[in-house]
């Protein structure tokens, strides 16, 4: 299992919201796993606790077999481990596409050669080798996207979570995008975690499952 | 080069912002270099007067101000006996004024005096200082400002002199004042058998601590000092030091605080961006080297400029005639290396709570923030 969470509870506002009541689920590597719900059913909030980004009120998060709350470096975690596509695709403007893409390796320390390399591939794989060099402002809504798509994946970690990498895109691009996603982490080897509301989409991945109220419905296999 | 880019990004974003922090900084270097350079000089100068061709100062222990010590004549003419001294001259202080100009520095000098012998006489013989009472020379810009020449006579206090002579020195307390043969000068300042200071010069350099033992033992009252160590302990100097680090001090903290603002609002504006480099791995120290990076570019650049504008500014005064000979253009290596350091210092001081605000930026939540 890459990913497991036992009993996971997490609530705002001093308790006032509770988000997530008991979320208890795996995931296998290589898999892909669809997190389906409405808006504010906590598909984000389960991702931000796997991801090590926020605490859990109570329960555990393991990635890889070792406890989040536990890592002894968090950074690590998102360092080599992880990868997040966010529905913006949250770059820095006024860096280039190749700039973007080479910060984890650069919070890593990765070698720059060694970098840059895996960006050239990942870059040609996902059709953005003429715009490398291009600011991230020039950049069309589908080419930021897929530039996120690579600064995730830019450290090889082992897991991918997308929380609505297409949310933001018109259909036929948002499809073109998350075409290349499935592509890429089944290149990879990743096993890809994401949160959609498009089950459409969803239906597409190895494993669909369903939020409601802060718990994980009848998890369907989509195949 | 990614990592500089994420430092400097920020600046060319908000480049009035970062123009403003910069030029707040380069005042306050400017302004610390100039007052301490300014004081320093006028220090400076002071110093040069009481060392003119001399290595030691005698004067009178614990006295606040050497323009009220008093040595007496017979100890000046003991010390100036002494087989090694090579020469030995007692100067005396005063103050007078004349009409319109309520302070000109008076030297009651004796004609052997390296004040008299070694300066540029513009007009008038040197050979004649002292063969009459009521004579002076004037500095330059005395004789410029009380409106005189060789011959004519001037009003000082409530006596009337006449003019021998004019001089040009480099030292702008000299350069503004009255030489009085030193009999005359103990007369107009009721002073008679006393000087202020007593200037020495040693046969042998080498012999300046047993000559300054000596001087302790057999005048109590006195003091005598080699010329570095005067500037450095006496009291006056002190207080103007200290009263110039102080002014510089508080504009550099101006400087600072400016510095502190830009860098606080520089986090508030890229705080997503500070969330962004926390997801992809960044920790808290390479967070911090970002915002201190930033603080350090715009303290450097403001040092640079403040550099540049303090050796300006001394310039310009220097170029006012008022001002010529009071002000040495020239900043000292150390100077410059302690107020950038101290610059150095505060911009990063500046900058110290906005990277502990940015170091602990919640990724999750500052990601909502637009």
């Amino acid at each position: 299992m890459v990913v497991r969470t036992a009993d996971l509870w997490k609530s705002y506002d001093d308790g006032a919201v509770t988000v997530l009541k008991g979320i208890d689920f795996a995931c296998f590597e290589g898999h892909s796993v669809a997190l389906c719900g409405p808006s504010g059913c906590g598909k984000s909030t389960l991702l931000h606790l796997i991801a090590g980004l926020d605490t859990p009120d109570r329960g555990s998060v393991w990635v890889n077999g070792i406890e989040v709350d536990r890592h002894r470096d968090l950074l690590s975690l998102l360092r080599h481990e992880i990868g997040i596509v966010f529905q913006l695709h949250n770059l820095i403007p006024d860096l280039t596409l190749e700039e973007n893409c080479l910060i984890p390796a650069v919070a890593a320390g990765v070698n720059q050669r060694v970098a840059k390399d895996r960006l050239r591939e990942l870059a040609e794989r996902t059709g953005l080798s003429h715009r490398r060099n291009h600011r991230v402002q020039k950049l069309s809504g589908g080419e930021r996207q897929r530039t996120a798509l690579c600064r995730a994946l830019m450290n090889r970690p082992k897991i991918l979570l997308a929380d609505e990498p297409t949310g933001s895109l018109d259909e036929t691009t948002g499809g073109m995008v998350f075409d290349l996603l499935l592509e890429l982490v089944a290149g990879e080897g990743v096993t890809l975690l994401m949160a959609t509301h498009d089950r459409i989409l969803a239906s597409r991945c190895d494993r669909m499952m369903e939020m409601r109220a802060g718990k994980i419905h009848e998890p369907v296999l989509a195949h | 080069m990614i990592f500089l880019k994420l430092i400097v990004t920020n600046l060319r974003r908000h480049r009035i912002r970062s123009l403003i922090s910069v030029t707040g900084v380069a005042f306050s270097v400017a302004a610390m270099l100039t007052v301490v350079s300014i004081l320093q000089g006028a220090i400076g100068m002071f110093s040069n007067i009481l060392s003119n061709d001399s290595q030691i100062i005698v004067f009178e222990r614990d006295v606040s101000d050497l323009f009220f010590s008093s040595v007496p004549a017979s100890a000046a003419a003991e010390i100036s006996n002494l087989p090694m001294v090579a020469h030995a001259n007692a100067v005396l202080f005063g103050v007078v004024a004349s009409a319109g100009h309520p302070i000109i520095t008076c030297f009651g000098v004796e004609p052997t005096d390296a004040r008299i012998q070694k300066a540029t006489w513009i007009a008038g013989d040197r050979s004649d200082f002292a063969r009459n009472p009521d004579d002076v020379v004037l500095g330059a810009r005395a004789a410029e400002f009380l409106s005189a020449s060789v011959g004519s006579r001037v009003q000082l206090g409530h006596s009337t002199f006449r003019v021998m002579g004019v001089v040009k020195t480099t030292n702008g307390f000299e350069d503004g004042g009255v030489f009085m043969p030193l009999a005359a000068a103990q007369t107009f300042f009721h002073k008679e058998g006393t000087s202020s200071v007593v200037t020495v010069k040693l046969r042998n350099r080498d012999e300046a601590a047993a000559f300054n033992r000596m001087v302790q033992a057999k005048y109590p009252d006195l003091i005598a000092l080699n010329d570095s160590e005067f500037s450095r302990t006496y009291s006056q100097f002190r207080i103007l030091k200290a009263t110039a680090w102080a002014v510089g001090g508080c504009g550099l903290l101006l400087g600072g605080l400016g510095v502190a603002n830009t860098m606080i609002m520089s986090v508030f504006t890229r705080i997503r961006e500070i969330a962004i480099l926390r997801v992809n791995g960044f920790s808290h120290a390479q967070i911090g080297a970002v915002i201190f990076g930033e603080a350090a570019w715009v303290t450097a650049l403001g040092a640079a400029a403040g550099l540049l504008a303090g050796v300006c500014i001394l310039y310009a005064l220097k170029s006012i005639p008022a001002l010529d000979g009071y002000i040495d253009p020239s900043i000292h290596p150390l100077l410059m290396l302690v107020v950038l350091v101290l610059t150095l210092l505060t911009g990063v001081g500046g900058a110290l709570y906005p990277a502990i605000y940015a170091m602990r930026v919640r990724a999750v939540e500052a990601l909502r923030f637009e």
